[in-house]
Order: structure tokens, then sequence, then C-alpha cells
């Protein structure tokens, strides 16, 4: 990614260097960080980075918002900065205002269907919801009765949210639409499904999963340059420099798929080649975090262990992370299910294609 | 970041897209006339010479280099697509692959003018097999304990030694080897050992082959008695052989060869699990194919990297330590899989046989070139652990 010379993604290393320092978080147990934090987002126009100035957003690129999540995932950023960007994203296909504040969408996983009633309210449950317990609103892809897809605005204080968290101890919520008037509902464009939302999601996923992982290795090879064991820096043993090779090799991978799978939608791709590098993207990027994080803790031994350690923040989310918009089992499936009935020959095309 | 990595999304440029339809079409005329068969990556059996010279006609050898020497002035990128056509198709390249990728662009670098237009031009036309003397009894790995000697004569020098596990040997017009001039300092363990170019018709070099796993005989020893080289056929600098090692790496790490070994019985795979595979079978695709095009990107992004200039040492080696372990692990897995695979699949003994020689290939393919051993302590360096 060409962070140096991009303005959008400057501007959001810097407030989270400045407001999301993994150290002070980690020691502030009463979330006092967050407030100063979401606004400084806020006044950048971060949050709303996908939705154009006609809808309320800041209209930066698919490409620059991408680049951003790809820093959040440096820093394991603990507020709804993509949910909101796609939920952002979300309302903008059908062409519905997108309000201020913190919003997550829905679903995030392929088993779950929010449906429309004909008198004009929605029904339905949706879980593993990031961050709905902080939203003030939520974009949901919904279904009409004769399976049509529309997009619609929510106010979060109209659902029933159950708290429920993550692996990395953010929300990951149960939502319940229990005839639900939307606060704007809009008929989605041509062609666009559940699949389409979870693919954008897995994308975001893959790239904070990517930048997790650089972080990991990061502060992995840090610690082995300064932690010292029978009588040397424990990186000058082969056996740690290797796990730290493997390490970088799941870093690097990772970053292969996110970003390219970034670019082919932020490119334009075909359907079938942004099915390919989308779920490949997932798929790679979940893998790479099981690996990665055992690596980073075995380097870091018993104090990567603690509460009181940072190395959680990134290892934890990444491992979280692989469950939002489909896990890699699902995509795997999915995927597998359409190289098959493709036919063999067409595969080595469509990966050449890419 | 004090570590960053860069693997950007590098796209083939759209002139890729239509030579790679040439590439593709000159294969299927191949297959069709019988010169090989996609489904047998055993290629013993072919007499390669004239396919060489084909793909040499076809101007897809010494692709991008300057055209007073009979090469194309092309991009690495779209050398990068011909290779990874070949390999996919199981194209005999052995004759010409050494040349093309490793040979000819030392000889571009190091060698005399008369040398250059002498060979090159042959490599460029498919002519010409080279291989490379790297490896000995005692040395492998470990590059810098090489022995064979090189001794000053009249004219040239004279050499003793043996080279062992080199590739083709039995089948070269050249070797490219490394032969110590003089001792190790004690500053400096790698200086003393000097490129040459070898002439395989040279009196006094002798090829003993040797059996691999496989059944095939592709490695062989190579002991040469006072066999002569001529002076003019030192490449770069004396005793500085190890400054000039480096910079070729990059490029043989992280082309499609690394990856793509043993990438039929994915393919065959495939077609025996037909167009409605049950769950496991899925996932099990699934996954190999989202490895297989993530492998893919790192190198394409490698490839992109290197036509820009640039010198991805560690991205590149990364490249070759996952590649290769994933191409080994690969007729694994597809075992794994195939094991449910309908009785009746017209392909399941073209899948069987396939998988038999790509699992006893699969041992070699963390070996040769620089092992993962190797590529990791290029990596840790990278990481600044060394």
């Amino acid at each position: 990614m060409a962070e140096a010379e991009n303005i959008v993604v400057e501007t959001a290393e810097r407030i989270f260097a400045d407001l999301a320092d993994a150290q002070t978080i980690n020691r502030d147990t009463k979330g006092g960080w967050k407030a100063p934090l979401w606004q400084a987002l806020g006044e950048a126009g971060l949050p709303l980075s996908w939705v154009s100035e006609e809808y309320g957003g800041s209209g930066a690129s698919l490409a620059d918002g991408f680049a951003v999540l790809g820093a959040a995932g440096r820093f394991a950023l603990a507020v709804p900065l993509a949910e909101t960007m796609l939920a952002g994203w979300l309302l903008s296909q059908a062409g519905i205002d997108s309000p201020e504040g913190e919003m997550t969408v829905a679903p995030a996983s392929p088993r779950d269907r929010v449906t429309l009633d004909t008198d004009g309210t929605l029904t339905g449950r949706a879980r593993g919801i990031p961050f709905a317990k902080e939203a003030k609103h939520l974009a949901v892809l919904v279904q009409d009765r004769r399976g049509k897809a529309l997009i619609a605005l929510v106010e979060a204080a109209k659902c029933r949210i159950e708290q429920n968290l993550n692996l990395g101890g953010d929300d990951s919520d149960t939502v319940t639409f229990d005839r639900v008037t939307p606060a704007a509902i809009k008929p989605a464009p041509e062609g666009f499904d559940l699949t389409s939302l979870l693919l954008m999601g897995a994308v975001a996923r893959s790239l904070q999963i990517a930048g997790s992982l650089e972080s990991m290795l990061d502060i992995s090879v840090r610690y082995s340059n300064e932690r010292v064991a029978f009588e040397k820096k424990i990186s000058k043993f082969q056996a740690v420099q290797h796990n730290l090779a493997k390490l970088a090799g799941e870093s690097a991978a990772a970053l292969a798929a996110a970003t390219s799978a970034a670019d082919a939608f932020a490119g334009g791709a075909t359907a079938d080649a942004a099915f390919l590098e989308a779920a490949s993207a997932k798929i790679r990027c979940s893998e790479a975090a099981e690996k990665a994080a055992a690596i980073a803790h075995q380097v870091h031994g018993a104090i990567g262990f603690t509460i009181e350690h940072i190395l959680h923040r990134y290892t934890l989310r990444a491992l979280a992370w692989r469950d939002d918009f489909g896990s890699e089992s699902y995509w795997a499936v999915e995927l597998g299910k359409r190289v098959a009935a493709n036919g063999a020959d067409e595969l080595w095309p469509l990966v050449a294609s890419r | 970041m004090t570590t960053a990595l860069r693997f950007d999304p590098i796209r083939l440029p759209s002139e890729c897209v239509k030579l790679r339809e040439e590439v593709r079409a000159f294969l299927a005329e191949e297959i069709a006339a019988g010169t090989f068969s996609p489904f047998k990556p055993n290629r013993e059996d072919n007499d390669a010479r004239e396919f060489s010279r084909r793909v040499g006609a076809r101007g897809w050898l010494g692709m991008t280099w300057p055209k007073k020497y009979g090469g194309h002035e092309r991009s690495y990128l779209e050398r990068y697509v011909v290779t990874e056509e070949m390999r996919v198709a199981n194209a005999p390249t052995r004759r010409f692959f050494v040349a093309d990728r490793q040979s000819g662009p030392v000889l571009l670098k190091y060698a005399n003018e008369r040398i250059k237009m002498d060979i090159l031009p042959r490599i460029c036309r498919g002519e010409v097999c080279f291989a490379i003397g790297m490896s000995e009894p005692n040395s492998g790995s470990d590059l810098f304990a090489a022995k064979t000697k090189a001794t000053r004569t009249d004219g040239g020098f004279l050499i003793n030694g043996t080279k062992i596990w080199t590739s083709s040997a039995h089948i070269a017009d050249y070797m490219i080897a490394i032969f110590r001039t003089s001792p190790p300092t004690n500053e400096n363990r790698r200086h003393g050992l000097t490129q040459f170019l070898v002439d395989m018709k040279t009196p006094g070099i002798k090829v003993n082959p040797i059996g691999q796993i496989t059944g095939q005989f592709e490695f062989n020893e190579v002991v040469f008695t006072d066999a002569f080289i001529p002076e003019d056929h030192v490449l770069g600098e004396i005793d500085g052989a190890w400054k000039q090692a480096t910079s070729e790496l990059a490029y043989e790490r992280s082309g499609p060869e690394r990856f793509l070994e043993t990438y039929y019985v994915l393919t065959e795979l495939v077609r025996a699990i037909g167009p409605s595979p049950d769950t496991r079978a899925a996932e099990g695709i699934g996954r190999l194919v989202a490895q297989l095009h993530t492998m893919r990107r790192m190198s394409v992004s490698v490839a992109g990297m290197l036509h820009a200039g640039k010198e991805p040492v560690v991205e590149a080696a990364i490249v070759k330590d996952i590649g290769t372990i994933w191409e080994q692990q690969l007729p694994h897995r597809v075992r794994d899989l195939a094991a449910f695979v309908d009785e009746n699949a017209s392909n399941r003994e073209t899948l069987e046989n396939q998988l038999a020689f790509a699992i006893k290939t699969a041992p070699k393919l963390t070996i040769q070139g620089g092992t993962t051993e190797v590529l990791r302590g290029i990596i840790a360096r990278g990481l600044g652990l060394r």
C-alpha cells in the first residue's frame, strides 16, 4: 500500500497513532479513549469515506477506504470504523443518505435473513453483528416476500440487541428485528444480494486481518531483539528466526491476498473474478491469522499471554475477524462449488485472469 | 514498521492477454501433434529438442534480452506469462528453461562480447541447453565450501574436482559453474570462488547420471579432470563470485515454477470430483484454490517489482518458501480429497498415476535452488534478526 503518498490514509494513520495507541488503550479499563478517537475520525470524514458528498459523506475512493482499513488493522482498531464505512457504502448502493454517528451492517452471516413484511416492517434475526450495541443506526440488507433485495436504514433503538463479545472483546451482538419500521428503505441495485454484501465485508475484514498480522510481525521481531535468554537475544536462535520467517510469510500472504481483493473491487472486476478474489482473501487471511497468532504468542512466551501486554489486541481480533461476513470454511465451500461447477479446465484460466 | 514487506497488487498488463492466448494455442497444437501430454508430468521419455527450437522460433526465449543478442526486448511480465502457461501445461521445458531464466542473464551481465554474440542468439533459438554447477559432494546449501579447483595455466585454467546434483548436465551444451581460484580469507570465507562458463564438450569432463526416487535421471555427478577453460570464459571478477550470486536469485526464487510444479493434480482432482462436490470436497478445493490464487498474486507482485527495477530479495525468498511448501503439500491434500472419489471417475487412473509421481517429486521442491532453511535465514536477515 502506498500509505506515504496518500492523504486519506496519512490522516487516518495520524489519528490512530495519536488516539488509538495500543498501550494506552490497554491500560484504560474504562474506555475513555473511545469518544475522542471517534470524534477525530468523524471530523476527518473517515467513517463515511465511501459515501459521496451527495449522500452526506466525504466521497473518498474505494481504494483509499480500503487502505484506511489496512491501517485500522495495523492498530487493531476497536471502534466501528469499518462497520460504519460498510454501512455507508451499503446505503449508497440504494441512494439512501447516511446519518451521522456510528453504524453497522446486517446481516453479517450467510445464514441470517431480514425480511420485509407487507405492512412495511422488518422481521428477522441477525447474529454476530459487530458493534451493534454502539451503533446509532444499522444498514440492513432486506428481502421482500418474493426474494427481491432492498436496503434499509434502521434506528438501532428500534431493534432488540443482545450483547455478545467476540474473541477480541468487541461487540458481536444478536440483533432481532420484530416488526421494525425502517427510517428509509429503497430497492437494492439489480443483481445486488446478500453475497454482494458479504463479499465486500469479507474484503474489509481481510484487510484488517492483514494489517493486524503486519503488527504482530513487527512487535514479535522487536520483542525477539530485546528479550535475552541463555545469555543471548532470542532473535539469535535459529528456531526463533525460522518461526519469525514463517510469520513473515503468513503476513505477506495475507497482505497480498487482501490488497489484491481490494484492488479487484476498487477496479471493478467481473463477478467471477470478484468472487475468487474476495473469497480467497477471506480464506487465506483467516488461515494466516491462525498460524501467525500462534507464532506471535510463541515468540513472546508467557508475557504475551498476559492481559497487560498489547499482543492480544492484535491476535485475538485477527482470530475474531475470521468469523465475520462468512468464515473461511463457508467461503471455501462456496468457492469450491463454483470451481467444480465451472469444470477442471476453467480453473487455471480463472486464476490466470487475475 | 521496521519490517514492512511489500506485495503491491500488480496486474499483468494488457499485452499479456494476447500473448497468453498465443502461448495456449501453440501448446494446444503441440499437444495435438503428440509432442507431450499435459496429463503426464513425467517428461523423461520425451525428446524435447525440436520443441525447444519451436519455442525459440516463436520468440519466447530470451524475451527480455537486447535484440542485438537475439532477444526480443519484451518485459519480465510477458516472460512470466509464457513460463506459467508452459508449467501448467506440463510442457517439456527442461532443455531451455535454465538457459532462459538464469544462464543467459549471467552471460549478458558478465561474459565478453564475443561469447555473448556466439551463445545468446543460440539460446534464443532454443538450440542450447545449460546446467548450473553449484553443489559439490561436501558443499550444498553451504555454497562457499566449494572445493573444485581452477588452477591457472597457459591461457586459462585447469579444473579438477566434482560437481553433483547437476540437473540436465547429461544433455547440457554448457555449464555455468563456480570453482575455487583462491582459498578463503580469514576476513571473508566467501572469498576465492570464481564463476566460469564451461563448454561441456571440453575433454576431461565426465558426466555420471544419478537415479532419483521418481525413477528419473535428471541430475548428475560431473567430474572434472584437468579440464581446460580458456581465460575469456571467466565470468565477472576473479575470486568475487559471491558478489555476483545474489542479485539473480530474486528472479530464480519467485517465478511461477516455485508453486506450480505439482499443479496438475489439482486440475485432475476437480475433474474427478465433478460438477457437484459434497461439502468436504468443495471446502478442500476452495481452500486450495484460495491458496493457489494468493501464491500467484504474491509471485506476480514480485515480478512486477523486478520489472520496475527493484530488488525484492526478502519478498522473493518468501514466495519460494511458502510456494514450494504449498506445491509439496498439494499432492498430499489432493490425495486426502480423492479418497472418496467415485471409483468409476473417467480420469481416476490418470489422477492416481499423477499423484504417485507428484508425491515422489514433492521432497525435492523444498531443497532445489535454495532449501527452506536457507530461505528462512534470508528472510530472518531481512527482518533484522541476523
